[in-house]
């Protein structure tokens, strides 16, 4: 025994300080991870660095005034964040949103949806080592979204569109055309994209069986959207809760079996063609009418609480509002789903190398303007 | 690492990336090429109508940023508001247009211009007669669908592959 | 081999100088290095230029005409750039790291020919010179991530090594092959004996001796040491200025000499129809290089456990088999024609391709911690 540990060459673990400032952090998350050579043996999550007190900052605004900062959690997907929280509030405040209102906010949100899993697909392979090539391919397309949204509000990313009670405008004439137009490009392209990179020999190396997420742990971690749905969970609040008008269209929600980041990347080229198909069936149903209800921009709630849930590109995004009757909400939470999201990183990338670790929380896809707030 | 495909992903993937060298490049040479913005386009700047406003203050309320600071004095012989100061901090303003949307009367605007950055924090405060509009600070159709439709048509990517430089 | 001794070539020709040897040596030190310099700008150039094509981008085309002046704009402002050194860095390692790096791919382009014969030293063993030159490189790559007393540079410097002594096996017996078939190590004896082109004699040589020379110069996907997605920069994350600029140039000039060096054993190098020698190898150079970049823009990047695997378990007995192959053929058919050769080997190719990749499988990479 003693000549064994004699001969053993002493090795030691070793602290990594990856982040605030590293390129695939997706902004400024730090992870302090112990490495045993190549061999990541455990992280700390460090994060904060982005925090802007955006929910104490609610506290002081009015219900319409705090529209714009939702744009800033999620700045990947900042339609799903107005579209949760105007729910929250509507719910509190019994608003009814007129037809036309429903129907914009569909369209716009699963553009959105189209838009975040463009930029998490492609950062995903950035993380994986790709030089940019995929990355740029969706981003060539995901600009074409912006363009759209630019068209709608005036804005390419905080764009403050939706309002309590509908839209802040009614859709410009020449956008349905648009979105008709841009909807069969975006299936050709993502046909090409998939015979692009699928069958990648050192993609799927990287990525089959590579940071698996079982299904037990995701539930006990509470992880929502794509990421549960490629270990298997069947939970899509589209289909479980529907909100807004989600029980008028048909679309399957796609999940995988393994959990690993291949299924998480293939789970979300899936939800895209399901986007599509949302879309497609929407805007041919859009009915003229009053796009927002009569709603006074300062509302005074009556007192009490709500809490609005939607399926955001990332997953369960909660908004909870508690109200006192002044115009201004009293409590104002968000469950961010970047945040806990990142619940089970530490036990997906325990045991895998440094590679791995990048490319695994590239793959959950976070923002930190939400992990933060 | 397994090759099931025997390295055909590989040749896939080196197909499909070749395609892209004979097709159009989605980008834009930018102080060459212009494309139209957005006509209701959030530019950097508000545009203020002195005529139209009476001095009612929704707009201050309305932001949430508190960057618009306007003090009223009461003209008696016309029995109405005068506006003295009208103060915008641009440094702080986020462009939400929640001001064009609160005013009753018509008398704010969002900039429809761009390129309008500024040397000097300073030079950011705008007072009375600097938020008026001017050829150089177009009014956007921001809330405005009258002036959208006088302005000319954004250049939607969709539609428009970029053409080679001039 | 008698070099031909015609026309232009004469004054080339080392006994016809005056003073023979040593204006000889001189005007093929400066030949060597300009021709390096040059074609790395080139070579920064091109690959911008060709990636942003392929990635739906324009690429540099604001420098000068097209933006060739693009690579010259970014050595002047790297060269003007601060140079920090941090201060647990080991000072006299970190100094010396970019020229010991810098110095073994100048050697490399001495005994790549240029015609026949134009070469700085027509050394009777030069591939067997390029292979113990190259390595040199790998130090210079090291003493940098030890010198900066830095944990990225440190492992992206450790994962260099690792990769360069795997690589260099396949690599060498790919060479073996060839040096079969030709019946000389000189390079310009290599390429005076390619009536056909190498690449199609020796075709499994040529995927295995690119795949290695990849992996040596780590070129995507091999591209362990620098990983900018994972060790921000690897081995050179602590350098700025000047060393940096020595660095890329490294990396760049590396590129280039082991382009020249596969368009020399396997494209049969400077030889072809109409035009110059000399532009036949730097075209060839380029056909080389733009493979290397189109692979570049694809590929996502190899674990390091993979990295290995594929050396070892891929490379290596394919490369053995094809060696064996090639020495039965030799010795089997030594009058044959070449074009017998041809056939036999592409479909053994094929087959050893098939074969490999059928039993070829590395494992998961995870560790129970």
């Amino acid at each position: 025994m003693t000549t064994t540990q004699e001969l053993t060459l002493k090795t030691e673990p070793f602290i990594l300080n990856i982040g605030p400032m590293h390129p695939s952090t997706h902004g400024v998350f730090r992870m302090r991870a112990t490495l045993d050579g190549e061999v990541v043996t455990d992280i700390e999550p460090v994060f904060g660095y982005l925090h802007r007190g955006i929910e104490k900052l609610a506290e002081e605004r009015t219900y319409t005034g705090i529209i714009p900062f939702t744009d800033r959690l999620d700045y990947l997907s900042p339609m799903s964040n107005n579209l949760g929280y105007c729910l929250a509030v509507e719910k509190l405040a019994g608003v009814k949103v007129p037809e036309r209102g429903e129907y914009i906010r569909i369209i716009t949100a699963e553009l959105q949806r189209l838009a975040n899993h463009c930029v998490a697909i492609g950062a995903m392979f950035n993380d994986a080592g790709a030089y940019f090539t995929p990355f740029l391919y969706m981003f060539r397309n995901r600009e074409k979204i912006y363009d759209l949204f630019d068209m709608l509000c005036g804005q390419r990313v905080t764009y403050n569109y939706m309002r309590i009670g509908g839209v802040s405008q009614d859709l410009p004439e020449e956008f349905l055309p648009a979105v008709a137009k841009f909807l069969p490009q975006l299936k050709k392209f993502l046909d090409e994209y998939e015979f692009f990179v699928k069958q990648n020999e050192v993609f799927v190396a990287r990525s089959k069986g590579v940071g698996i997420l079982s299904k037990e742990l995701a539930i006990n971690c509470g992880i929502s959207g794509p990421v549960a749905r490629a270990s298997g969970i069947k939970h899509d609040l589209r289909r479980d809760d529907p909100y807004s008008i989600y029980d008028r269209f048909e679309f399957d929600i796609p999940t995988a079996e393994n959990g690993d980041c291949f299924d998480r990347f293939y789970v979300r080229v899936q939800e895209m063609r399901q986007s599509v198909r949302i879309l497609e069936q929407a805007i041919k149903q859009v009915p003229d009418g009053p796009f927002r209800a009569n709603v006074p921009q300062v509302i005074h709630p009556p007192a009490g609480e709500s809490y609005a849930h939607i399926e955001s590109p990332k997953g369960e995004l909660g908004y909870y509002i508690v109200s006192d009757g002044s115009i201004a909400p009293y409590r104002f939470h968000i469950r961010p789903t970047s945040l806990i999201n990142l619940g089970a990183l530490r036990n997906m990338v325990r045991g895998w190398k440094v590679a791995d670790l990048i490319f695994i929380f590239g793959s959950i896809d976070i923002t930190m303007g939400e992990v933060d707030r | 690492m397994k090759f099931e495909n025997f390295g055909l992903g590989i040749v896939k993937g080196l197909s499909v990336a070749i395609q892209y060298v004979w097709r159009h490049a989605l980008v834009t040479q930018y102080p060459e090429q212009r494309l139209n913005i957005s006509r209701r386009s959030r530019g950097n700047e508000l545009v203020w109508s002195r005529e139209r406003c009476t001095g009612c203050a929704t707009c201050a309320k309305a932001c949430p940023q508190g960057v618009i600071e306007i003090v009223t004095a009461t003209d008696m012989t016309e029995n109405k508001y005068k506006v003295e100061t009208y103060r915008v901090d641009t440094g702080y303003c986020i462009q939400c247009g929640l001001c064009v949307e609160a005013c009753p009367y018509d008398a704010l605007f969002m900039g429809y211009s761009y390129e309008r950055a500024k040397y000097r924090r300073a030079e950011l405060v705008q007072t009375n007669d600097e938020l008026l509009e001017s050829p150089q600070r177009p009014v956007s159709g921001y809330f405005h669908p009258d002036i959208a439709k006088k302005l000319p048509k954004q250049t939607l990517l969709i539609e428009k592959i970029v053409e080679k430089r001039k | 081999m008698e070099p031909i001794s015609a026309g232009a070539l004469d004054i080339i020709q080392p006994t016809y100088w005056p003073g023979n040897y040593w204006w000889h040596w001189l005007f093929y030190t400066v030949v060597v290095i300009v021709f390096m310099l040059v074609m790395v700008i080139g070579a920064i150039y091109f690959e911008r230029r060709a990636m942003g094509k392929m990635q739906t981008r324009l690429g540099p085309n604001r420098t000068g005409p097209f933006g060739l002046l693009q690579p010259i704009a970014d050595a002047v402002k790297v060269l003007l750039k601060e140079n920090i050194v941090p201060g647990v860095a080991d000072k006299i390692v970190h100094f010396l790291a970019p020229v010991i790096a810098f110095t073994p791919v100048l050697l490399i382009f001495t005994v790549i020919p240029f015609q026949n014969g134009a070469m700085l030293a027509d050394l009777n063993i030069g591939i067997l010179f390029i292979v113990a030159v190259s390595s040199i490189a790998t130090v210079g790559v090291f003493m940098a991530g030890w010198g900066s007393g830095n944990k990225y540079s440190l492992l992206g410097a450790m994962r260099n090594v690792a990769a360069v002594v795997s690589y260099e096996i396949p690599m060498v017996l790919a060479i073996l092959g060839v040096v079969m078939v030709t019946g000389s190590l000189s390079m310009n004896d290599i390429v005076n004996a390619q009536n056909i082109p190498n690449i199609l004699v020796q075709p499994l040589g040529f995927l295995l001796f690119f795949t290695a020379a990849c992996a040596e110069i780590n070129r995507s996907p091999f591209d362990l040491m620098e990983a900018d997605s994972e060790l921000t920069a690897g081995f050179h994350t602590e350098y700025s200025g000047m060393r940096f600029a020595m660095f890329y140039l490294v990396e760049y000039a590396e590129a280039i000499a082991m382009s020249a060096v596969i368009s020399t054993l396997f494209l049969s190098g400077w030889r072809g129809p109409w035009l110059p020698p000399w532009l036949w190898l730097i075209i060839k150079t380029f056909f080389v290089f733009f493979l290397m970049i189109w692979v570049r823009t694809i590929m996502p990047r190899v674990r390091i456990d993979q990295l290995m695997g594929l050396a070892w378990k891929f490379l290596f007995p394919l490369a053995v088999i094809n060696l064996f192959a090639t020495a039965i053929e030799v010795l089997a058919w030594p009058d044959a024609s070449q074009w017998i050769f041809v056939g036999v080997n592409i479909v053994l190719a094929g087959a050893l391709v098939f074969l490999g990749s059928r039993l070829f499988k590395t494992g998961l990479g995870r560790v129970e911690v």
